[in-house]
């Protein structure tokens, strides 16, 4: 069986809660004990309020939104799905951005009677930013606009405009209601002019996440592992991920930042060698040399090498109330490598409803901006478009600790999304 | 293996021990919290995937309520053994001593919430700077909103509303002195993934898992409390046996029994398939005090 990591997205009140709790609810997927709490609970409409089973947090129930990111699990027979159901509040972006990072398919979801917002947009080119390429379109509230096919289709029209517009994949519309459940998980006869599946047929047959079988291998050192005792004395494993692609035994690689070369002896999986690894699968890698390779160094085979630099320009989801202005210095955190760093300048900063650039001389909670930065330790890294794990990285705040940026890799006056679109590449599942 | 052949199961597996790695690489004096459960005793098993030929970078920590279940203990102590890693214990009773703190009275007097005052003393006699936990997101509402690094300040307390964002799988783990982050490798797998999991990895588990006949009080809601010295019946209280089997092991004077002649893992699985009842509505009598039980208990430090 495989899996599906979804996101939901949309304004404030578009019933995003509503829609996983009937997700879950019609799936057969919520126990009877869970229900029986929120039967307890006196609603407007006097039926269960099946957004509650999203909205966890004390805050979230007393102010009827959701705050923070929650995830939510159900399987069906053909699929497991992971639901992070990401908060619409403009507020709360960074915790969409924080929701799409992980996720391989997003569902944007339109209130029939507004049509696509503002937020509609922000979101999809948030999500689409971050390397999202399947997008479901749900058309909500159909009950409340007598289930019109003419309202359906023009929203459908207008967001395949915006989609065509910023060169993205065309989305999947369907028209449904959460609230009565109409098309969520079955089909409705009050949708019977509308002839695709429903929105959960439609996520049990979508591709799930192509794996990075063909993107270029990578890997980097989490932890060494040095038993020393009688039995090994001079093991010596290197454990980590595999970040993308495939590696094989006798493969010539290059150890980065140093530079150094050596071969792979072996490849450890569960303690078993194994010819071949591919990405997601955690490993431990030996090399017939013994090279000094610590936490956070790549090992990568000689003819896929990354570039090395300690300048990179990139995209920074801003997530701090502290604005961050040029020439600060931060952490950036490169998966397990961590590294000083300084931002010299900002070169713009992005519009998320019109991807339109402006000048910025500092970046504010929830901007989007463009910014050059420079490192204490050369980084191997590639491009976010083409490598959604090797391409990001976070940016934190020494004193504090806190995470205060999202960054995207991204090639000098790279267009945001004119470079071809790669297949999603995998990342930790 | 190709690349498209990988099952959730292995997608969950390595996301958890690339976690387990993490903790290793970032923290200085990191823990595993240990409770003889199936979801702990699964940490165990993947760290042993995560770190082996070499030793553990973590030692067991078991916060010993008093109320336990003999063969847990039993299998506690056997498990560290054969792993050959270190297991410290500290006990509740010690605790409730040495801080004055009230035994719960009642019936059904439950030291579960009193767990929080041991593991933060033993987090501060350790200094540990990490605590992995084998909690699931799938467990409760509140728990579905935690992240997988998830900071707590010098009292422990977790703060919903300042969590740092969590970005694609890259964990944040710096702290500041007296700060601790709980770590929960298993987040994102459910109950039925932790026993699909067992199965596959054929994991053995303390008995109470299966159906064994056991001595239990019923109580008021109909759940089937195992009998033991720390429960103050009376009378009226009717006393039964029957076959039963434990969904998840906790303090014995609030972790209630489900009927079930399940033997194997196979019989388990069949049964949760089936299951309409969550697993902590099935056995939890603690959870239900109020709407917001375990956010308020996480909140000051419950892990």
């Amino acid at each position: 069986m495989d899996l599906l990591r979804f996101i939901t997205c949309g304004s404030v009140d578009d019933g995003k809660s509503t829609l996983i709790g009937r997700l879950l609810y019609d799936s057969d997927s919520v126990s009877l004990d869970v229900l029986a709490a929120l039967e307890n609970r006196p609603t407007v409409q006097g039926t269960v309020d099946l957004a509650l089973l999203t909205d966890g947090l004390r805050a979230e129930r007393e102010q009827g939104i959701t705050i923070d990111v929650a995830y939510k699990y159900f399987t069906t027979p053909r699929r497991k799905f992971i639901i992070t159901d990401a908060p619409g509040h403009v507020q709360y972006t960074r915790n969409m951005v924080t929701g799409a990072s992980n996720a391989d398919l997003a569902i944007v979801l339109v209130d029939a009677r507004q049509g696509v917002v503002e937020q509609t947009r922000r979101h999809t080119l948030v999500a689409a930013l971050l390397g999202i390429r399947n997008f479901v379109l749900a058309v909500n509230k159909l009950d409340l606009v007598g289930f019109d096919q003419n309202i359906f289709e023009q929203i459908a029209a207008d967001y395949a405009a915006l989609t065509d517009h910023f060169q993205l994949p065309a989305a999947t519309a369907i028209p449904l209601s959460a609230l009565h459940g109409d098309n969520v998980v079955k089909r409705s006869n009050r949708l019977s002019w509308y002839t695709g599946p429903s929105l959960l047929e439609h996520l049990e047959s979508v591709p799930a996440a192509v794996e990075a079988a063909n993107a270029a291998p990578r890997f980097q050192v989490q932890y060494v592992i040095r038993p020393q005792t009688a039995d090994l004395p001079d093991y010596r494993g290197y454990a980590g991920q595999i970040q993308s692609g495939q590696y094989r035994r006798g493969d010539r690689v290059k150890v980065l930042p140093s530079g150094l070369e050596s071969t792979i002896e072996a490849i450890e999986v569960n303690q078993q060698e194994v010819e071949t690894a591919t990405a997601p699968q955690a490993v431990v890698l030996r090399l017939t040399d013994d090279v000094d390779i610590s936490r956070g160094d790549a090992i990568i085979p000689v003819e896929h090498v990354p570039t090395l630099t300690r300048e990179l320009e990139a995209t920074v989801c801003w997530m701090s109330e502290q604005p961050l202005w040029p020439g600060r210095k931060l952490l950036l955190q490169h998966h397990s490598a961590v590294v000083k760093a300084a931002i010299p300048a900002i070169l713009h900063k992005v519009n998320v409803q019109t991807f339109a650039r402006a000048a910025a001389d500092s970046a504010q909670l929830n901007d989007i901006v463009r910014v050059r930065i420079k490192t204490a330790v050369p980084l191997a890294v590639d491009n976010y478009h083409e490598n959604r794990v090797t391409g990001a990285f976070i940016l934190v705040d020494e004193q504090s600790g806190d995470t205060v940026a999202a960054g995207l890799i991204g090639a000098a006056n790279a267009d945001y999304f004119t470079a071809p679109v790669a297949p999603p590449v995998a990342f930790s599942i | 293996m190709s690349a498209h052949s990988f099952d959730y199961l292995d997608r969950l597996e390595a996301e958890a021990i690339h976690i387990l790695r993490e903790v290793a690489g970032q923290f200085e004096r990191p823990a595993l919290l240990f409770s003889g459960g199936k979801d702990s005793i699964v940490l165990t098993r993947l760290a042993e995937k995560a770190f082996r030929p070499g030793r553990f970078p973590f030692p067991l920590v078991h916060v010993d309520t008093g109320h336990n279940f003999p063969e847990v203990l039993a299998y506690r102590d056997q498990l560290a053994a054969e792993l050959g890693e270190k297991l410290i214990v500290r006990s509740v009773e010690d605790t409730i001593k040495r801080q004055r703190l009230r035994e719960p009275g009642g019936k059904f007097p439950s030291r579960n919430p009193l767990q929080t005052y041991t593991l933060l003393e033993v987090i501060e006699e350790f200094e540990f700077d990490a605590c992995i936990g084998g909690a699931r997101r799938d467990e409760e509402k509140a728990r579905a909103k935690e992240r997988i690094f998830s900071v707590r300040d010098e009292f422990g307390q977790w703060d919903p509303k300042r969590q740092r964002p969590e970005l694609w799988n890259v964990y944040n783990g710096r702290i500041q002195k007296g700060e601790n982050v709980r770590v929960f490798p298993i987040s994102n797998w459910t109950e039925l993934d932790v026993w699909r999991y067992i199965q596959r990895e054929n994991i053995s588990l303390p008995d109470i898992y299966f159906g064994h006949e056991r001595t239990c009080v019923v109580l008021p809601s109909g759940q089937l409390l195992g009998l033991s010295e720390h429960l103050q019946l009376d009378e009226e209280d009717e006393i039964v046996t029957r076959q039963v089997r434990f969904r998840t092991v906790g303090d014995s004077t609030c972790t209630a029994a489900v009927e079930s002649d399940a033997s194997t893992v196979e019989d388990i699985i069949q049964d949760l398939l089936l299951a309409k009842v969550s697993e902590r509505g099935a056995t939890r009598l603690d959870d239900n005090i109020s709407e917001a039980g375990m956010e308020d208990r996480k909140r000051n430090g419950y892990f």
